[in-house]
């Protein structure tokens, strides 16, 4: 048994499509005779080749938004094609700022539930099966649609592999926004990139973070020298986000990035579920933390319990003396 | 200007209890406290009142259970008022429900401005802010690092994966705002004494118009089929630092030939 149509909210960063989009195109293959993606933007032709490649045989485009936050346009013109009765059995985004934006609102266009923080996706007859991890990734709830699709559900990043199953560049088709009235009132007047040097943090095969036990604002630079002598990405808890010692783009966790690299060194973090559930995917987890009782200990393969002002500067005197 | 915040009242993370089995719900047999993802929204709000030197800023929230102890917080840190919906039908309810709920409730107020947290510390769904925006036919701006109201428009930084872009939005509109943004206040003493009489109007679901059966688990359209341990990585070598733990470091890296 197979849904007959899913549409994947497609996404792009920096013009090539998103690893997120590619991964929910995976496993809407699986899932669907029909895959197609819904695009906010006028460059679909240039994500065509890609989008087919992982499945998608169709996108539809809504054009240029004149920079508006793509949450209400995308659902209004997604709802009136449900509504005229040519819309998907299920609708799959990245929980994303656009893809929330997109799903809140359509549910309300659409009055139907979304199940969030999906990290696997099954059928079940006709309807769909959302698992998501609760209390930082201890226990997994099984949650499944009980009313008519579409199904309107929200992936977290890193759930699915994604894998090309050879197909031919996705056919581009626009997709009409309707006038959203007094709902259409947000608009991106400037755009500002904050992101650190070197490879992205939620694509690095290392990753290298800090946290509270840094001490101060200053001792983050350890974090980053070793991230960069090991080719890796720096990244931080929500803690020392908050606090303002880094911005948000390096935050690893529940609410932040989600990282799966091959490496993820901890420094001075204690392991908040928060965070946990943000990198406890990794292959291998290095954990440096004073305090023995630290939760990161019980994920971490290898745990130095010292002293990070100790140990980080040693690291990063060995490693450059290789 | 009037500000409305919307609150969670949540088990303590560091506490976070478990699932009953038996209902499918969050056990909340402890006492709740303001989530602190509402609490950096209440903060802005009173900055923003303040800023405008009129107004008054209002929280509005849900319980199955008339639970206060959140609400009261966030009255003692200077929130003027509070709109609670608490209803036992309320139990199981989705997002979507919790949005109706709250839209519900803002809609007969004269707001400007409708503030909440980006998602909440124990459900994490973070669809409620732009779910209450579709509802009120508001615009909206979610992920808001900054906030600024200028003229009849708001001014948001607006979180994205690399960044942040500047983002103007019409009012009144409905602005979800992420930890961080500003320092919440801790309640003074004379705060936590006025929070006691201040008003807090008790609604139930059919005071604002809906049935039972529309909300909690029936009105949710999913249901919860399994839960169940998840698997565990196993916690591996700890080494106390000798002066040379970072060897063992080095080694590992090594051996996982990444130098």
């Amino acid at each position: 048994m197979t849904l007959s149509k899913i549409w994947v909210v497609a996404e792009a960063v920096d013009g090539e499509v998103a690893t997120t989009t590619l991964e929910l195109l995976t496993k809407a293959s699986e899932l669907a005779d029909t895959v197609e993606c819904v695009y906010a933007g006028d460059d679909a032709d240039d994500l065509a080749e890609t989008l087919g490649e992982y499945g998608c045989e169709t996108v539809y485009q809504t054009g240029d938004l004149d920079g508006a936050l793509v949450g209400a346009p995308m659902a209004a013109a997604i709802a009136d094609v449900v509504e005229a009765g040519d819309g998907p059995d299920a609708l799959l985004a990245a929980t994303t700022y656009d893809g929330r934006d997109i799903a809140a609102r359509l549910s309300v266009k659409l009055d139907r539930t979304v199940i969030t923080n999906v990290v696997d996706l099954d059928l079940d007859g006709d309807s769909l099966v959302g698992c998501e991890p609760v209390f930082g990734g201890t226990t997994d709830v099984r949650t499944r649609f009980t009313s008519d699709g579409p199904y309107i559900v929200l992936v977290r990043p890193k759930s699915f592999a994604a894998e090309p199953s050879g197909g031919s560049a996705a056919d581009v088709e626009d997709l009409d926004v309707p006038d959203l009235g007094s709902s259409g009132g947000a608009v991106i007047t400037e755009r500002h990139v904050e992101e650190s040097e070197g490879p992205k943090l939620d694509e690095a095969a290392i990753v290298v973070s800090g946290g509270r036990g840094l001490g101060d604002p200053e001792k983050y630079s350890m974090v980053e020298t070793l991230a960069k002598a090991l080719g890796g990405a720096a990244g931080a808890s929500r803690a020392i986000v908050d606090a303002g010692w880094v911005p948000y783009a390096y935050q690893v966790g529940q609410t932040g990035k989600v990282v799966k690299p091959d490496i993820y060194l901890a420094a001075g973090i204690s392991g908040a579920t928060q965070h946990l559930v943000g990198m406890k995917g990794s292959k291998n987890i290095i954990a440096i933390n004073k305090d023995p009782e630290a939760p990161i200990f019980a994920v971490a393969d290898l745990g130095i319990v010292g002293d990070v002002h100790k140990v980080m500067p040693q690291l990063i005197e060995a490693l450059a003396n290789r | 200007m009037n500000v409305v915040v919307c609150v969670k009242q949540i088990p303590d993370p560091a506490d976070p209890g478990a699932l009953d089995p038996e209902t499918k719900t969050l056990k909340r047999d402890v006492k709740l406290i303001l989530d602190e993802s509402d609490s950096y929204g209440v903060e802005m709000a009173l900055q923003l009142v303040d800023a405008a030197g009129e107004g008054e800023v209002r929280l509005v929230s849900m319980a199955p259970n008339s639970e206060r102890s959140g609400l009261a917080t966030a009255l003692a840190m200077g929130a003027a008022s509070a709109t609670l919906i608490s209803d036992p039908s309320l139990l199981g309810s989705d997002a979507l429900t919790t949005a109706k709920m709250l839209a519900a409730a803002i809609a007969d107020q004269e707001v400007d401005l409708v503030i909440a947290g980006s998602e909440s510390s124990d459900g994490y769904t973070g669809t409620v802010p732009a779910q209450i925006a579709a509802v009120l036919d508001l615009p909206s701006v979610t992920a808001a690092k900054a906030i600024e109201v200028d003229g009849g428009q708001v001014k948001v930084q607006r979180q994205t994966d690399a960044g942040y872009d500047d983002v103007t939005c019409t009012m009144p509109c409905v602005v979800s705002v992420t930890a961080g943004v500003v320092e919440p206040r801790y309640p003074s003493f004379k705060g936590i004494m006025a929070a006691k009489s201040k008003p807090v109007d008790e609604k139930t679901v059919a005071d604002l118009g809906f049935a039972a059966d529309q909300v909690g688990w029936k009105g949710a359209e999913q249901e919860i089929i399994d839960i169940a341990e998840a698997p565990q990585r196993e916690a591996g070598e700890v080494v106390e630092d000798d002066g040379e733990a970072y060897l063992k470091i080095i080694e590992f890296l090594e051996n996982m030939k990444v130098i």
